[in-house]
């Protein structure tokens, strides 16, 4: 186990657990008004492909920097972006915490494996890849102040419309 | 029993339903055998395809993995700054031996029998090629009169236009500037204005439809203002924005132009635009990032061209988001679409940032352009299921010509007229 993950309190890190549990449960609900609320206000969120994040390229799928901006996907998703319904399911690894910072905020990593099921097809795999995050303390509990979902699935099927 | 005729067989048994392009049978998108033939007509001969960005290659020796048609190539830098761009087939088994996206190398070796080439793809080693040594005598090896000159990589004819990097199979192309002809060059010119390129990233998507529907969709103005409701509700792509509709002397290529606010200027049933249903008056961003336009001295007038090069590339320029679009068909049900957002080597980082901005409108997950790909797919089943039928292309007429509005579906019928010129002709 890493170090920091080691050395963190027990029910801090079952709190951050929650955290990844709750995150992934919502966002396979089909209750898109659920996910902002995982966020603080002036949040990062980005979906980019693993090329552009390791040769130094800012380009990203989707990119966020506000709940606010969150909320306007959100309304996308809703209201405005024509698409194929489908379902999604989110398998997440264990969360490493890598550091804590100064601020006492947490940064960590997980793995995640997204499967999408068409209402008339198979499930398929849709999107692999890595969460980084930061995750800071607020009054309404654990928040991400950011997450970067890094994808190894690069060669996108079609279209990404929900929250990975 | 299937009612309509059957007219999906060979490649010469289409119908054009009106004699004109105004209908277009199902079987353009569904037959195998049509589409080896637009690959080798469209592709491989006569035409000039992108192949890239000089920005992606600024040094000696830094190559990068392309495509044209279905046929994997490379685009390289070679010493003295001279692009290159080679097919990535070995001369000696074939093997498709660059396997890496990107890099940089002194030398081409393929890894299976270490034939190694020059930059420029000219073969340079043959290992064995003289045989062995034992017991005095020489055994194996090429033959005497085998000729390295003879087995170089295919080298392409490149053209480099802007920072833009076009490649042809065919060395009896025209030149690049009379294939796109002085309208489109304009248009072309334009946006890569010889200032130098700043790669922003990439993005990828695969979408399941024929690739010519990715040429429709950037030739297709009615489509935006419906479908998007992004673009019609924040103005856009409004069918009653000041627009034109411009294209080469073939009918091939195209450029979609459209100026954000000028709304009222149309008549008719452009002027019905805030009917339509995907108007929405109460939307509102809670975060008005998304779209901090700021005109930029080289649009001279619109704030959006998207420009159409017949077959493999779209570029470009929504407001403050500017990109390359690559067509890579696989096959006649599938292409990749690979999206190289750009910015210019004198933007600010506040521009950069915008550009990054605006880009969350565009790509796979786009609020805009993640719908196009979905309805490309549902169109390919469609005519999948039913390959005897025609869709309409109708709007605006029958006939093709430049227009100064949006309504119109001529951009389709012209590109599909040059489409019967080339693949009706005999071979």
């Amino acid at each position: 186990m890493n170090r920091d993950t080691a050395a963190l309190d027990l029910s801090l890190y079952h709190e951050l657990q929650a955290l990844y549990a709750d995150y992934a449960s919502a966002v396979d609900s089909g209750q898109w008004d659920l996910w902002p609320g995982f966020f603080t206000e002036d949040c990062v969120y980005k979906l980019q492909p693993r090329e552009n994040h390791e040769r130094g390229f800012p380009l990203a799928t989707l990119s966020f920097e506000s709940q606010a901006m969150l909320r306007d996907r959100v309304y996308g998703i809703k209201e405005t972006l024509f698409h194929d319904p489908y379902y999604q399911r989110h398998v997440v690894g264990a969360p490493l915490v890598r550091r804590r910072d100064e601020r006492g905020a947490l940064h960590c990593e997980a793995n995640y494996a997204v499967f999408r099921t068409k209402l008339d097809g198979p499930s398929t795999v849709f999107n692999v890849g890595r969460y980084l995050d930061v995750v800071v303390r607020t009054p309404q509990g654990l928040k991400f102040a950011q997450r970067l979902c890094v994808y190894d699935s690069e060669m996108i099927p079609n279209a990404i419309i929900y929250p990975i | 029993m299937n009612p309509t005729p059957d007219t999906g067989g060979a490649p010469d048994a289409l119908r054009w339903e009106a004699g004109d392009t105004s209908r277009i049978p199902f079987a353009v998108y569904t037959d195998e055998q049509r589409h080896r033939r637009e690959l080798e007509r469209f592709f491989y001969r006569g035409h000039w395809c992108y192949v890239g960005l000089e920005a992606e290659i600024p040094n000696p020796g830094d190559y990068r993995r392309s495509v044209v048609g279905e046929r994997s190539v490379i685009m390289v830098r070679a010493e003295g700054g001279a692009i290159h761009v080679v097919e990535n087939v070995c001369a000696h088994r074939g093997m498709r031996f660059c396997r890496e996206r990107h890099g940089n190398k002194k030398e081409f070796v393929c890894p299976y029998h270490q034939w190694s080439y020059a930059l420029n793809g000219d073969l340079q080693g043959v290992p064995l090629r003289r045989g062995v040594r034992q017991d005095g005598q020489v055994k194996g090896g090429m033959p005497a009169d085998f000729d390295p000159k003879q087995h170089h990589l295919t080298q392409l004819k490149v053209a480099v236009r802007g920072g833009v990097v076009f490649a042809s199979f065919d060395p009896e192309v025209e030149s690049l500037e009379d294939y796109m002809g002085p309208t489109i060059l304009g248009y072309f010119d334009r946006l890569f204005n010889g200032r130098k390129l700043n790669i922003l990233g990439y993005n990828r998507q695969r979408i399941p439809g024929n690739w010519k529907l990715m040429q429709e969709n950037i030739k297709d103005p009615y489509h935006p203002g419906l479908l998007h409701t992004w673009f019609v509700t924040f103005g856009l792509w409004r069918a009653d924005n000041k627009s034109e509709l411009r294209m080469d002397a073939h009918h091939r290529h195209a450029a979609m132009i459209s100026t954000r606010g000028s709304a009222g200027q149309a008549t008719g049933s452009a002027s019905q635009v805030t009917q339509v249903s995907s108007f929405k008056s109460s939307m509102q961003l809670e975060d008005p990032r998304f779209l901090d336009i700021v005109p930029e001295p080289w649009w001279g007038g619109p704030t959006a061209v998207m420009t159409t090069l017949f077959p493999s590339v779209i570029f470009q320029q929504q407001v403050n988001s500017v990109s390359t679009r690559h067509i890579q068909p696989d096959g006649h049900g599938a292409f990749d679409f690979v999206w190289t957002h750009f910015g210019f080597e004198d933007d600010t980082p506040e521009m950069t940032q915008r550009r990054l901005r605006q880009a969350n409108l565009f790509g796979p997950g786009g609020f805009v352009s993640a719908d196009d790909g979905e309805v490309i797919e549902f169109s390919q089943q469609g005519f999948e299921s039913k390959p005897g039928h025609r869709a309409l292309a109708e709007l605006g007429g029958r006939e093709v010509g430049e227009t100064d509005h949006m309504v119109t579906e001529t951009l389709i019928r012209g590109m599909y007229a040059y489409w019967r010129q080339v693949m009706e002709a005999p071979l």
